[in-house]
């Protein structure tokens, strides 16, 4: 994405559940599948994993449920310990982070979402918000300031002293985002955090989420079961099966070249004319003539003009530079199915 | 046997588990015939006094070098002044005894009238009337100060035990070795009678309220354990997560994150706490504690029924009052406030507590009355009410009716089923308790069974356990024929569970020492009301396991049934009652243990079990022996409890409950 270092960069993790995975990982032979590891009496939560999250990214991290998505991430946070492999933070070894540097790394750079909230339930909104702050030492002014601020950035105004109980879920998933953001984290990580929502506020949040991150461009690792939900949030999206990445790309990519018969039997029932853009469908050799789309149109968006046009080949530009071309037949191809 | 081979191997080995259980009992019959015919060597009936092992003296030789050469007595007795010093002190507030502060007592009206305050707080204008009809109720009847009395040592033997029991709960959930040493430890201690923890705490911490509120604490801090390690581990991953993420300290993490999320684990623990402490205190009458106890002690010795009565109402209304209010606590919640509430209206309750007990207390310098109720201006109606009660008891059709009961039980149930229970040779009798074990349990109970019933056949005190046993059995067996069917009934529809469950729940909050109560008015001082007394206590638990087994039998079942066609009966028989028997048997087990329980404080009506032996080393320093005879107690229940929890739990998965 960029030529920076990425801000997080994982190499070869494994991450093994059992009585003694150290062991069982040295000695065990390269080839073996999930199930052979099952069957030895140890499960692969993280198997052989590498994969880098560049600065301002949102990396959407897919897959069933235990697919190893949600342990991933906390490999990340180094909730769990790694079987081996390295994480690096921002050029950090997290695993030779000693007890009191890992505290001080998630009090001034991490902020968490989980799934079903996570919210204490003998605090008020703003306490719960105010909590990581509070952990940290900061005075009872600043904190219920900044505090404030945040419950205002996610739209619980008025709200502030209420009790979880006393919240719908949706509003509950907000003082969650809320409190991951006191602390103005480099990092944000979201583990399934619209899952457990209906789907109408589901819908509601993400877009909710999509205002926040413009307005505070982190760097992102969101964790969904939910395919959709991926190619709607995600600037790259890796696939997880079983542990293991299946493919780490962006949404149109995934799309257009799935790279297993796994990954293809999601993209089957997408509407790729939604995903794909302008874009990544342009050749940047070939030339057009008349009025150019914008790169970061949709083929569904340029649908009525992809029809009525007569043009061969249509020029795409990025802001206002043209970029190269696209034929007409492959972006009809995306919006009709391609002719048999 | 070659119907074996095509079994399953689980109904194999439970079908030979009960294959050796029969022939355990086939020899225990044997043995019992050879000895009806006098064929029998005495040494194989009983073990000779010889043979019995010295354990007291041993016991006895080890307390001597723990309490003296390693100067444990001295230990304790520093303690004991520390804990003299806050007792005096809580004395001084509660009932004026004349020590620091000198602020006392607290005059009963402003007391009541906080009482009524606190439950309006936790619990509505319901709340209000039993916290404030409780305290003019004690005052009026004149039994204000020896109500205090208790309360002051309560007061400061439930927080002890509070502390203590959530440092070494949140120890056994943070170290595996520590959960590992107690959780035995906790065990036998539930089981053991309350007269053991009695005479160590006389010895070690002075006879009167320092020795009544150790034993009191020690008593009450196992629930406390436990249910604050249950809380710790129900805290919910996402939320420890959430606390490290926000980079708590492992300090940081317990302090804000896993007490406050188990908060009502804890506070059930309070409850518990609490009410284990207020029916121990009441029971520290028999090491000389003065109070409520001591009271009715002396006047059901002497007796007065009316009085007993009287001081009986008085302890179950305060029992239910705290238990009403420390539930009430467990489900508050925190409520919010708009924003920019002044502190009066956030804290109204506490302003008006604290203005009413102002008000009271200096209403009271001006009226007496109001500060303490004297002697004669108390409505009192004892010796009315010992008039009534006599003379309702001397009702010629009621005399006839516990006349009867009280002869025909004695003398063709319970005198029969003990002399049999005592003919029975020791060694065939713990054939019959392995058996019992191995049939329902397995081979781990049976072997637990032989070796505890063997160390009380070792102790010398056989015949004494084995009247102890025959008190519980026949005592569980009658609460059993009437409380089964009481629940079995009461579950059939949802008001009259609801009802039954509800009494349950009250009667189990009542402090064990009232249940002599009405078996001393009913049945006098025999062995009839020893096994009355039992009786009720142990029905509470049995009726109320049975009603909520059979009451959470998925619906769909019944339904199924119906379906099917089943009849009412039909529907009970095979549907409802074996998935309820899971259920009713931790109902039954719980029976059994408040039997034993029971039963040593039922000494106290006269009985020739180990109760009274136990009951006779309190007044003196018998430690050993002591011990010996409480052990007894603890292995006999330990056996049991053992046998039909691990059923209970087998049953259960076995029907993926």
């Amino acid at each position: 994405m960029s030529a920076q270092a990425p801000v997080i960069s994982c190499k070869n993790v494994w991450k093994v559940f059992g009585d003694n995975p150290k062991r069982f990982l040295k000695e065990m032979n390269s080839g073996m599948s999930f199930d052979d590891i099952r069957a030895a009496g140890y499960i692969a939560g993280v198997r052989d994993v590498s994969i880098d999250v560049h600065k301002g990214e949102m990396l959407v991290i897919m897959g069933l449920s235990g697919s190893g998505k949600s342990t991933l991430v906390r490999c990340f946070s180094r909730l769990h310990d790694i079987t081996s492999g390295t994480i690096e933070v921002e050029g950090q070894d997290i695993m030779s982070l000693a007890e009191k540097d890992l505290i001080e790394l998630r009090r001034s750079k991490m902020g968490m979402v989980f799934q079903s909230f996570g919210l204490l339930p003998h605090r008020s909104v703003l306490e719960n918000v105010a909590f990581p702050l509070e952990m940290r030492g900061q005075d009872k002014h600043t904190r219920r300031e900044r505090a404030f601020e945040v419950v205002k950035l996610v739209g619980l105004e008025g709200r502030e002293d209420y009790f979880p109980r006393e919240l719908s879920g949706g509003q509950q998933q907000r003082v969650g985002i809320a409190r991951s953001l006191a602390i103005e984290p480099d990092i944000w990580f979201l583990d399934e955090p619209f899952s457990a929502l209906d789907p109408l506020i589901r819908r509601e949040m993400q877009d909710e989420f999509l205002r926040l991150q413009q307005l505070l461009n982190k760097t992102i690792v969101f964790i969904t079961h939910d395919f959709d939900e991926a190619l709607r949030l995600a600037d790259r999206i890796a696939i997880m099966k079983d542990g293991a990445v299946e493919q780490c790309d962006t949404p149109d990519q995934i799309v257009l070249h799935p790279a297993t018969e796994y990954v293809r039997k999601f993209t089957e029932d997408v509407d790729k004319a939604r995903v794909v853009h302008a874009g990544v469908l342009a050749d940047k050799t070939a030339t057009g003539e008349g009025e150019p789309v914008d790169a970061s149109a949709t083929v569904h968006e340029m649908a009525r003009m992809l029809v009525n046009d007569a043009r061969e080949m249509i020029p795409v530009k990025q802001g206002d530079a043209v970029i190269g071309a696209l034929t007409r037949k492959s972006a009809l191809d995306i919006l009709l199915g391609a002719a048999s | 046997m070659s119907v074996e081979t095509t079994t399953l191997p689980r109904q194999k080995a439970s079908l030979s588990n009960a294959q050796l259980a029969l022939c355990f009992v086939g020899a225990a019959a044997l043995m019992t015939m050879v000895q009806y015919l006098g064929g029998l060597p005495e040494w194989l009936h009983r073990l000779p006094e010889a043979l019995v092992p010295n354990f007291a003296g041993w016991l006895d030789t080890i307390f001597n070098f723990v309490k003296d050469d390693l100067g444990l007595l001295v230990l304790t007795r520093t303690l004991t002044e520390g804990l003299e010093w806050l007792l005096d002190a809580s004395g001084n507030i509660f009932f004026g005894k004349r020590r620091w502060p000198n602020i006392g007592p607290i005059p009963w009206t402003a007391m009541a009238a906080v009482a009524a305050i606190i439950g309006y707080y936790l619990g509505g204008w319901r709340l209000a009337l039993l916290g404030g009809g409780t305290m003019v109720w004690t005052a009026l009847i004149g039994q204000w100060e020896i109500a205090m009395q208790t309360m002051s040592v309560l007061a400061i033997a439930a927080p002890m035990a509070f502390v203590i029991g959530l440092s070494l709960g949140i120890a056994a959930w943070k170290y595996a070795w520590v959960d590992y040493v107690i959780k035995p430890v906790l065990s036998v201690l539930q089981t053991l009678p309350f007269f053991t923890y009695l005479l160590p705490a006389v010895i070690f911490f002075k006879v009167g309220p320092t020795a009544g509120a150790v034993a009191t604490t020690i008593y009450a801090i196992p629930p406390m354990i436990l249910m604050t390690t249950l809380g710790l581990k129900k805290v919910s991953p996402e939320v420890v997560e959430a606390g490290k993420m926000s980079g708590c300290t492992k300090f940081q993490m317990l302090r804000h994150v896993y007490l406050p999320s188990a908060r009502t684990e804890i506070l059930v623990g309070v409850n518990q706490v609490i009410m284990l402490c207020l029916a121990m205190v009441v029971l520290t009458a028999f090491i000389g504690m003065p109070g409520l106890g001591a009271k009715l002690l002396a006047m059901m010795g002497s007796f007065k029924l009316g009085r007993s009565f009287e001081i009986g109402v008085t302890i179950v209304l305060l029992a239910v009052m705290l238990d009403r209010m420390s539930k009430a606590w467990v489900v508050k919640q925190p409520e919010h406030f708009e924003r920019g509430t002044p502190f009066w209206k956030r804290h109204k309750m506490l302003v008006l507590g604290i203005v009413a007990f102002v008000g009271f207390t200096l209403m009271s310098l001006v009226v007496p009355i109001f500060a303490e109720i004297g002697r004669g201006q108390d409505f009192s109606q004892g010796k009315a009410l010992d008039d009534l009660i006599k003379g309702f008891l001397s009702i010629e059709w009621v005399k006839a009716t516990t006349g009867f009961l009280r002869a025909f039980l004695n003398v063709q149930v319970l005198i029969p089923f003990r002399n049999f229970m005592l003919s029975i040779p020791t060694p065939a009798f713990i054939l019959l308790v392995a058996a019992f074990a191995m049939a329902l349990a397995g081979r781990k109970q049976a072997t637990y069974a032989v070796v505890f019933f063997s160390l009380v056949a070792l102790s010398g005190w056989w015949d004494r356990a084995i009247i102890t046993l025959y008190s519980v059995i026949s005592a569980v067996t009658l609460a059993a024929l009437i409380g089964l069917p009481v629940g079995i009934i009461a579950a059939r529809s949802k008001k009259w569970s609801n009802r039954v469950l509800l009494i349950c729940d009250t009667a189990q909050t009542f402090p064990s020492f009232v249940y002599l109560i009405p078996a001393i008015m009913l049945f006098g001082i025999t062995d009839v009301a020893v096994i009355f007394s039992i009786l009720i206590f142990a029905m509470v638990p049995l009726t109320r396991y049975t009603i909520e087994g059979l009451r959470t039998v998925p619906e769909e079942m019944t339904e199924a049934a119906d379906m099917a066609g089943a009849t009412r009966f039909q529907k009970l028989w095979s549907v409802q009652l074996p998935l309820a028997l899971p259920t009713m048997a931790v109902g039954f087990n719980q029976a059994i243990m408040f039997a034993f329980f029971m039963v040593i404080i039922a000494a106290f009506i006269g009985t020739q079990d180990l109760g009274q032996e136990l009951q006779r080393t309190l007044a003196g320093t018998d430690l050993g022996k002591n011990f010996v005879l409480g052990i007894c107690v603890s292995l006999m229940a330990l056996t049991f409890d053992l046998t039909i929890m691990k059923w209970a739990g087998d049953k259960k998965s076995a029907l993926g409950l």
